[in-house]
């Protein structure tokens, strides 16, 4: 018998916080293998963000720090700028990515600084309690949009990798989904491009990986798989936005 | 062709009872056992007919808590 | 050594670069704007970083992220814009991590003016941003001062793992005055970084940068670890000069350039026959409180010379205790008081010209 699959060395084996369910373990788990794979846990500095994914910093098995609320990219410029042979990522979600960082995370793009933000979308506010996002579809139910959210008090959805990908720095913008199996293997190869981009110093990536939050939803993790392929996929399209030629 | 041959093993203690591994394993031997609580206080998800088991790894790819470890041989 | 004559927002940025600071982070601000000018005109120079930051939000937050892997790291701004900075300087705090903030302030509130003023008393010495937390404040009154304090402040930093503030008025940044650069005063033994997120080479046990601590009895405990370095900061760090205190009926207290026109008051009302000293605090944290008990009996009242409504008056009515009666001067909004005034409010305090 040969091992297929174990625990990769990228993470620590302090257990998740995360509610059953919730794809944030698979999204930390396809990172950090990625970092095992391309053998660099060791000069990798990964930024913290604040919201449910704010312990991050306990689990991923490399040097980290943890940022203030959206203000990630600022910290992982930072680091970057320091340490330009360094492998720099952030992992944001999208209260702290789509709201108050869009600054942030637009100009970190702009000056196309050299590292990758995994950024994950659940369309709600985790670690507050379920409130409304900026990616909240019309209609969803929050606590702040009891509702439902309704487009004419609070605009329509925002779609950060399409605006991301209007930005020329955003050298790789690619939204994944982890919903399936078939689609967390995608969503991997998406993140290993990411960073052997930013390996290659070509500037800055982003991944958008949609995830579920079974708890805030109010449905089963099972449920919530489902809610995100047939409600969030038809919104926010799976693919590539952006990616430097070859050679260049 | 001989039909792969798997084994998978459960880190009981970290299982959160999501169930999610239960909805990707092809051979549907992946279930949640009713019977027992784990330390989380969830029944954990198990194998009882390990010799139908193909070593796909589906159910360690979802599982969002690092819960299964798989080995296969051919 | 030879002394060059600079701009005081240049002379700064460049003993910045003389400390060691190679990586600098700022903002568009009047009137501090010579200095990340100069710091992106020289820091290529020297394999340094210069990067303009998207707002003061950002660029706190980039000292931030670089201070974290033990950088010396610096960023610059005034009054408004250090104000968006707390919530960078509050986490640098709380992580202990140290760099270098420079606020070449002016008038407020709010967007206020662009002429000099210290009405950032209270936002530099009573935190700023949320917590238990302290900076140490420099607050120097001539460009060679803030040449040798902004080296010093680099090394009190490192040696503290604490913000350290540099706060001049608009005047310190925009006039001209000789400057060389030295070695710091205090020697210091500093401590290596081993906390610092420069990658574990897997080799050690991961670094983590970090301000949060959900545990009560966790974040107490760092609170407490906190308040220990603050108190020996105020053991050794408070400095301050003391003008003219012999027999003097009237010492005043002022800061920074205002500090500088109090002494020509002290030095007329002397001609007068009228006994002024003058109490110089260097440290605005920590407070020179200790030097107000050098004050001679023949002390009649106190008078807190300031650019503002009166922010520092309520550190030296903390420092007197009761003793004596405290009075105010000051002008704000970028008005910057004369020798003049500060000689009649004296002569006032007095009773009227002797």
């Amino acid at each position: 018998m040969t091992v297929v699959f174990e625990k990769t060395q990228g993470l620590t084996d302090k257990q998740f916080h995360y509610c059953p369910g919730c794809t944030h373990g698979v999204i930390h788990r396809l990172v950090a293998e990625v970092l095992e794979e391309l053998g660099v846990i060791g000069k990798t500095v990964g930024v913290a963000p604040v919201g449910c994914s704010v312990l991050a910093y306990d689990y991923f098995n490399c040097d980290m720090h943890e940022a203030s609320h959206g203000r990630a990219p600022a910290v992982a410029t930072g680091i970057k700028r320091v340490l330009p042979e360094h492998v720099v990522f952030t992992y944001q979600g999208d209260g702290d990515l789509a709201s108050i960082g869009t600054a942030e995370i637009i100009h970190a793009a702009h000056r196309s600084e050299k590292f990758t933000t995994i950024f994950v979308n659940n369309a709600i506010y985790g670690m507050t309690g379920g409130q409304m996002a900026p990616t909240t579809l019309i209609g969803q139910k929050t606590t702040t949009s009891q509702e439902g959210r309704k487009q004419e008090l609070t605009g329509m959805p925002l779609r950060i990798s399409e605006m991301m990908a209007t930005i020329d720095g955003a050298v790789f913008v690619e939204r994944v989904s982890v919903h399936d199996v078939p689609h967390i293997r995608k969503a991997k190869k998406a993140i290993k491009k990411a960073f052997e981009i930013q390996l290659e110093g070509k500037g800055f990536g982003i991944v958008e990986v949609l995830s579920t939050c079974p708890t805030n939803w109010g449905i089963t993790p099972v449920d919530s798989l489902k809610w995100l392929e047939e409600n969030m996929i038809p919104y926010y399209p799976l693919g590539n936005f952006r990616t430097p030629e070859e050679g260049k | 062709m001989a039909k792969a041959k798997g084994k998978v093993k459960f880190n009981e203690d970290r299982c959160k009872g999501c169930e999610l591994c239960t909805t990707v394993c092809p051979v549907k031997i992946v279930k949640m056992d009713k019977k027992r609580i784990n330390i989380k206080g969830y029944h954990p998800a198990t194998v009882e007919e390990m010799d139908k088991c193909i070593g796909c790894a589906n159910c360690a790819t979802i599982c969002p808590d690092l819960v299964i470890k798989v080995e296969r041989e051919k | 050594m030879t002394r060059i004559l600079m701009k005081g927002n240049e002379a700064i940025g460049a003993a910045a670069i003389k400390a060691g600071c190679r990586y600098f982070f700022g903002y568009p601000i009047t009137p501090q704007n010579e200095l990340p000018e100069f710091m992106s005109k020289e820091m290529p120079k020297v394999d340094g970083v210069y990067v303009q930051a998207e707002s003061e939000v950002a660029a706190i937050n980039m000292v931030y992220g670089a201070a974290g892997t033990g950088a010396r790291v610096m960023t610059s701004s005034s009054s408004p814009g250090i104000a968006l900075k707390q919530e960078g300087i509050t986490y640098i705090a709380g992580a202990e991590l140290p760099c270098v903030i420079v606020n070449i302030s002016r008038g407020g509130p709010g967007l206020g003016g662009i002429q000099p003023s210290q009405a950032d008393y209270f936002q530099s010495t009573r935190g700023g941003g949320n917590g238990d937390y302290r900076l140490l404040v420099y607050a120097p009154a001539s460009l060679q001062e803030a040449v040798d304090l902004v080296i010093e402040a680099f090394d009190a930093a490192d040696y503290y793992r604490n913000p350290v503030m540099v706060i001049g008025d608009g005047m310190i940044g925009q006039m001209m005055e000789p400057v060389e650069f030295r070695e710091p005063a205090t020697k210091r033994e500093l401590p290596t970084k081993d906390w610092a997120t420069t990658g574990t080479n897997s080799s050690r046990k991961p670094n983590i940068i970090n301000s949060l601590a959900l545990d009560p009895e966790e974040l107490e405990k760092h609170n407490i670890k906190l308040d220990k370095k603050y108190k020996e900061m105020e053991e050794k760090e408070v400095r301050y000069e003391m003008y003219k205190m012999e027999d003097a009926e009237v010492v005043m207290v002022a800061y920074g350039t205002t500090a500088r026109i109090a002494k020509n008051a002290v030095d007329a009302l002397e001609k007068e026959g009228i006994k002024v000293g003058l109490i110089r605090p260097i440290t605005l944290w920590p407070f020179p409180y200790k030097a107000f008990k050098e004050i001679p009996a023949t002390a009649k009242a106190l008078l807190s010379v300031e650019m503002s409504m009166g922010q520092m008056i309520d550190d030296v009515k903390i420092a007197n205790e009761g003793r004596l009666p405290v009075e105010f001067y000051g002008r704000a909004g970028g008005m910057i008081p004369t020798p003049e005034a500060i000689a009649a409010k004296v002569k006032d305090i007095l009773g009227g010209a002797k």
